[in-house]
């Protein structure tokens, strides 16, 4: 891709970005009745270099997010700014061009790589995709050289996938992903099907290719500790919206959401000492995305809601501890040390 | 403290294979007391569900070889006869599963689905197990029960679902619940729900819980006693507070090293486990973990250790063939940051030959 774009500033931007997906009704002419709000208006920029966390629980919208960075479904509304080209409406051979600078790494380690390929081939499919290196030696050396960064042993160059164990695996995947050297990464679960024992190890690699590479990583998880750990800023999502975003250290020590307060309450602490510690506990499950509740999507299930919620969406707005937050009543830290979030400081 | 509600002995299961014998779980022993919650914690492959499965005879129509006692109540569920074990289990032992949608049948009504689990073992009318059934869900924290008993399955979410099957299990107020990752399908909130739930249930019917998990926060959670199983075979049991204070093993110290917490300080490296669990059907020999231990010493391939006593706590054993001074010293400079090769060093021991990279 050319690099007439600004070499300084945000990798990405994404302003308002919008999917909804068709609910329809009928088998042979199909009426739409309805949509699932997956991902309604979402803003975030992505600095070069930077690992950004999408948090939220299952139905948020943080796979629709990070498959709409990759073009893997177009967009309803909104636009992905990468270096200058909106991904969102780019075609043909800019697109391809675009491709080649967003790669994704999956979740599960045994079903994204083809069992009758041998790794060899897999981590060079890629050059293969983008005619690159045409030439059969060099691409091996380069496919060996990918293995190593990922800490395989390159003799296994002709074994197939089902000869490795799930840390294995993953390693595999993120050599494929390495292979064209993208500028930026996405990381959907990357260790979420991984044993306790192998996460680690997968964790450490990618911290460690990401200070080594400068890669901009969007790493999208469930397990709060683990984007912790693995990120600069954070994004919680809930209901398609970001509700709060800011550095990694605002979000876990004072964060101002109830929804951020909540998730960061309702993880399981390592240490038996905090047992029977006072936590509050959201009830009740996430709305239907068809159909969200008017106003502060998270209304229905917030402690401090009061009436302007349900009628009024709340902004993304700062509120003078270091996160943009939407919401019309953030907490307090009195309040955060109530609910008992562990993190806070 | 009283007699155990639950006793295995030497527990043995193994399953001949066409690749050979995979021995699942290799000579355990474990003791379950009545209103108490012990967390069985180790990776797929160590044998935690295996054992689980065999205390409710799962296990024995997949021709599994079975020796050693499970002894409960008196009877040993190893030995008794299919129609006795059928009259235990679901009524006085009860399991939750992992996956929720796969345990409930999909075709039936959820409150058809606890009748039955009712029925199964109690002699009431079908408008009884009904109105038990109503209660079982409004117990569990399902809203609006009297409707909700008409649901399937695939119209409940994934946290009423699990809480369904808990409604299930406990339909006939069972003296032992076993929760094989209750909630590692779930989302965070979900799943601090639904532990609350277990917790206040135990408290209400003085259950016993055998919950069996890899995710360390949740035992620490829930548990009041802790085994640490590795390749078929407890390598560390203790209480839940002396195994996160003062673990000795190294593979638990592996574990409590390789997640990061979100009460620590953001920052500090997580030193993973070398290599990978081993294969049940040829377990290294020695200690079974030495192939992946950073303090192997040469005669750890060789000697298998037994589970011992720690000489100042009587109550937590470990298997392990380093002495119980020099395990404490190393852990003491694994939690001041030091790396195992470091820890190594300071401590005087020779590094492993061959060590793990």
């Amino acid at each position: 891709m050319s690099s007439t774009a600004t070499a300084a500033g945000p990798l990405v931007r994404v302003r308002d970005l919008v999917k909804h997906f068709p609910i329809t009704r009928g088998i042979i002419v199909q009426r739409k009745i309805g949509a699932v709000r997956a991902v309604d208006g979402v803003s975030f920029e992505l600095q070069r270099g930077e690992t950004l966390g999408l948090v939220g629980e299952t139905g948020c919208g943080k796979t629709t997010t990070a498959k709409l960075i990759m073009r893997l479904l177009d967009a309803t509304a909104g636009e992905i700014d990468f270096e200058g080209t909106d991904i969102t409406r780019a075609r043909g051979a800019r697109l391809k061009a675009i491709r080649r600078e967003v790669q994704m790494i999956f979740q599960d380690p045994f079903s994204s790589l083809n069992p009758r390929k041998t790794i060899g081939s897999i981590i060079g499919e890629p050059f293969a995709i983008h005619g690159l290196l045409p030439d059969r030696d060099e691409r091996r050396r380069e496919v060996r050289r990918l293995m190593e960064t990922v800490g395989l042993n390159p003799e296994h160059y002709n074994r197939y996938p089902h000869e490795f164990s799930g840390g294995q695996r993953q390693r595999i995947g993120v050599a494929r992903a390495l292979a064209l050297s993208p500028k930026l990464l996405i990381a959907d679960e990357p260790v979420s099907a991984l044993d306790v024992s192998i996460q680690a190890q997968v964790l450490n690699l990618l911290r460690d290719l990401q200070r080594r590479l400068g890669l901009t990583i969007v790493f999208i998880a469930h397990d709060l500790s683990v984007v912790r750990h693995m990120c600069d800023r954070v994004a919680v999502m809930y209901l398609g919206k970001i509700v709060e975003i800011g550095p990694n250290e605002a979000v876990y020590e004072f964060p101002r959401h109830p929804y951020t307060g909540a998730l960061l309450a309702a993880v399981p602490v390592a240490d038996p000492s905090l047992h029977g510690q006072e936590r509050r506990l959201l009830s009740g499950d996430v709305p239907s995305p068809a159909n969200p509740p008017s106003g502060c999507r998270f209304h229905t299930r917030c402690p401090k809601a009061q009436a302007l919620c349900s009628a009024q969406e709340p902004g993304l707005e700062d509120k003078g501890s270091g996160t943009l937050v939407a919401c019309h009543y953030p907490l307090s830290r009195e309040e955060v040390a109530q609910i008992g979030v562990r993190s806070a400081r | 403290m009283s007699e155990p509600l639950l006793r295995v002995e030497d527990l043995r299961v193994e399953f001949p294979t066409e690749d050979g014998l995979v021995h699942a779980v290799d000579g355990i022993t474990y003791q379950v007391y009545k209103g108490r919650t012990l967390g069985i914690v180790g990776e797929s492959g160590s044998g935690k569900t295996v054992s689980s499965l065999t205390t409710l005879g799962l296990t024995r129509r997949q021709g599994a070889r079975i020796s050693g006692r499970i002894l409960f109540e008196g009877k040993d569920l190893v030995t008794l006869p299919e129609d006795e074990l059928r009259a235990i289990r679901g009524n006085d032992i009860a399991m939750i599963f992992q996956d929720p949608l796969s345990s409930l049948h999909p075709l039936y009504r959820v409150g058809r689905q606890l009748t039955e689990a009712v029925r199964a073992h109690r002699d009431v009318s079908k408008a009884q197990a009904r109105e038990r059934a109503v209660e079982l869900l409004g117990l569990v924290g399902i809203p609006d029960p009297s409707r909700r008993v008409d649901a399937y399955p695939h119209e409940f979410s994934g946290g009423m679902r699990q809480r369904a099957m808990i409604a299930m299990a406990l339909a006939n107020e069972p003296k032992l619940l076993i929760a094989d990752e209750p909630t590692t399908a779930l989302d965070v909130t979900v799943q601090a729900q639904i532990l609350a739930l277990m917790e206040r249930l135990q408290r209400e019917l003085e259950m016993a819980i055998v919950i069996i998990t890899h995710d360390l926060g949740v035992v620490a959670e829930m548990a009041d006693d802790i085994a640490v199983m590795y390749a078929g075979r407890i390598v560390e049991t203790a209480s839940a507070a002396r195994v996160f204070a003062f673990p000795e093993h190294p593979y638990t110290w592996g574990l409590l090293k390789s997640i990061p917490r979100l009460d620590a300080q953001r920052g500090e490296d997580l030193v993973p486990i070398p290599g990978t669990p081993p294969s049940l059907i040829s377990p290294p020999s020695g200690c079974h973990f030495h192939p992946r231990c950073p303090y192997v010493q040469p005669d750890h391939a060789r000697i298998d250790p037994q589970l011992q006593p720690v000489p100042e706590e009587p109550s937590h054993h470990v298997a392990c063939l380093l002495e119980s001074g020099v395990r404490k010293r190393l852990w003491a400079q694994l939690g001041a940051g030091r790396t195992p090769e470091e820890a190594l060093v300071e401590v005087g021991l020779p590094a492993p030959p061959g060590a793990p990279v």
